[in-house]
Order: C-alpha cells, then structure tokens, then sequence
C-alpha cells in the first residue's frame, strides 16, 4: 500500500533512521526505522512495510504494515495488515487485524464514553 | 548435514507430493464442549485474563474483550519456527534452543492467567519445546485456571490440515486453515505446518500431570479435546 496522501503528512523514508522522541500535529508516515518515542496525539501513525520502529506510541490512529516493538495507545483505532508484526501491548476503542498479521501482547479495547463496546474486526 | 532451511522445512508439508487445495484457506465450523465450558467460566466472571496461543484473531479479541476479559495473544507455533532458534548439539546436529525459546516467548508474571487456548499446539510444536511449554504455562496460570488444548487421534493422518480457531459463539468454532510462508521462503509460498506426532491419553496425562485435573471430550473430526485444570 502507498503512503496515505493527506494534506498535512509527513513521511520517514525507508533509508533513514531516527532515535528519539518524535513528536507533530500532523498525520506521520514511517518507512524507515525510528527507535524511541512517538506521539502524535491526535493524528495517526502509518508504518509502511519496510518500517521497523522501536517505541512507545501514543496517536489518534495506527496502521501497521510493517514492524513494531512497543506498546501502542490510539484513542481511535489500531489497523494490523497481513504484513504486521507487533509485539507489545495495545490500548484502543477499535481494533481490526488482517489474516497472516502476527501480534504478540495484550489487547485492551477501551469502550467509547456512552457507547457500547464493538471493537475487533477481521 | 541438514541446513537450518531443511530443519525447518520438516515442519511443513512438502508442496509435491499434496494433492490440490483450494488456493483460499478453507474454513469450517465445529462445535466445542470445551469452548462451551470455557464460555461459562467466562460468563459467570469479570476481568479474567486470557491468554490465546493461536494464530492472531480478531474474532477471538473481540470475543473476550466484548464480555469484560483481558485478552493477551501470543502466536507461539509461528514464533517455534524462528530460525534463530536452530543451534548446533555437540554432535553437530540442529536442535532446537529451547531455553532461548523460553527466554523470549510466554514471558509474563507468574499466576497471571485464568484462561489459557492452547488449541492444536503441541501436535504441531516441535517435540522438544512442547514440555517446557507446558510446564511454563503451568507457572503462568492462576491455581484454579483452565486450558483448552486439542489433540488429533490416532485416526488422523499425516496430513491433518492445521487449523486456526477463531471463536464465534459460546460454543462454536470456525476453522481456518493455517498458511504462512516457512523463514526464508518468499511470501507467495505458504504452506501448511505438518503434523508432528499424536499423542495417546497416556502421554497428555503425562504431559499435564502436574495439573490439578484433566478432562476428555471425544468429538466425530478426529480431534479429542482436553480441558486441564492448573
């Protein structure tokens, strides 16, 4: 899948590597590898498959295509594609997860205020 | 000597010699009596912590989390198949590291699970993880905890598909069948694991004997089911 085109995005290409503590008010797309911390808060985060990112995650929305090692807090939704592999605890509303996509940790949905819960999809 | 790729590939079905499948997983339905107890352990309580060792499901995620439960995941079949996991005996034949194994797999606080689904596991593992993993799940589960495993009867063949379960009802199971491209291979090549071994009662007696119970549910597929109290 290509990067989302958003008016407001910003993109780690796949030869780059970051460590650190990434932080924006915009949509973030990650190709390459980034090792450390990423809040995004209220955009989303996109690991492209050749991303291999390291790190504590806080963001509005997550799509994995890639690879992640670290816990993943989205206040709206986590995305797992065929290609995922996670490993680390996730915390969100909704959560769908494509066949082949592999996932190692817990999952804690947590139910939207006034809404009752319907959170996983295949 | 065998290559780390040959040793890892006795874990799945040679592509030759199989008859045609359908190029889409297949997928059926059966019904648990374990899954059925399981349903009513999970129906009477709240906040327990399940630990599901299938493939990654989100039919079972939302199974769990939608009644109040905790839902951890844990792909152990695929991740026993790490190639890194293959070192050299002192004879110079590839095993298989179980205590590296153990180091990086089902690492959590002991007595931390009320429920864990081992589904077909250990008839597909590599035989010498299948004990430590047992008894590592024995220190990860709460006393009073339950497991749910399968095992094939001797009346399966070789060839018994490996399925992934993903839980529909209280009762009720759709199977899928497993498929992922052995280490090394392109992804356009998935294959299905192979069958390692049944075991008869006697060796699933053993290999749960430090659980407090045992029980067996027979079914028509071939598959015995067995639901062990920790």
């Amino acid at each position: 899948m290509d990067a989302p085109q958003t008016g407001e995005l910003a993109h780690i290409g796949k030869s780059v590597v970051i460590k650190g503590e990434l932080s924006g008010s915009e949509d973030l797309y990650v190709d390459g590898n980034v090792e450390g911390k990423i809040e995004l808060r209220n955009h989303s985060l996109t690991v492209g498959p050749n991303g291999n990112v390291k790190a504590d995650v806080s963001a509005k929305a997550v799509v994995v295509q890639g690879k992640l090692d670290g816990s993943v807090n989205a206040s709206d939704r986590v995305d797992l594609r065929k290609s995922a592999i996670v490993t680390g605890d996730l915390t969100t509303q909704r959560i769908a997860i494509e066949e082949g996509a592999f996932l190692k940790g817990k999952v804690d949905i947590q139910k939207e205020a006034g809404k009752a819960a319907g959170p996983a999809s295949s | 000597m065998a290559s780390v790729s040959d040793n890892v590939m006795k874990f799945f079905r040679s592509s030759s010699n199989q008859t045609a499948r359908p190029a889409v997983p297949q997928r059926r339905t059966r019904r648990s009596s374990g899954m059925a107890e399981i349903s009513r352990l999970l129906n009477s309580q709240e906040g327990l912590c399940v630990l599901d060792m299938g493939s990654t499901s989100a039919s079972n995620i939302r199974f769990f989390t939608g009644r109040g439960h905790k839902n951890y995941s844990e792909d152990l079949l695929r991740s026993s198949l790490d190639p890194a996991l293959r070192i050299q005996d002192s004879t110079g034949n590839t095993v298989v590291d179980s205590k590296k194994f153990l180091d990086e797999n089902l690492v959590y606080a002991n007595a931390q699970f009320d429920v864990v689904l081992c589904w077909n596991l250990p008839d597909y593992m590599e035989e010498s993880l299948v004990k430590p993993t047992i008894d590592r799940l024995w220190s990860v589960m709460k006393p009073g905890g339950v497991l749910l495993a399968f095992f094939h009867t001797r009346d399966a063949g070789p060839d018994s598909i490996c399925y992934r379960y993903h839980v529909t009802d209280t009762d009720m199971l759709e199977m899928q069948e497993v498929k992922f491209a052995p280490p090394g291979r392109p992804a356009s090549d998935k294959q299905s694991p192979r069958l390692q071994r049944v075991f008869n009662n006697r060796h699933i007696e053993n290999l749960f004997r430090d659980f407090a119970s045992i029980k067996f549910f027979l079914a028509r597929d071939a598959i015995r089911e067995v639901l062990v109290v920790r």
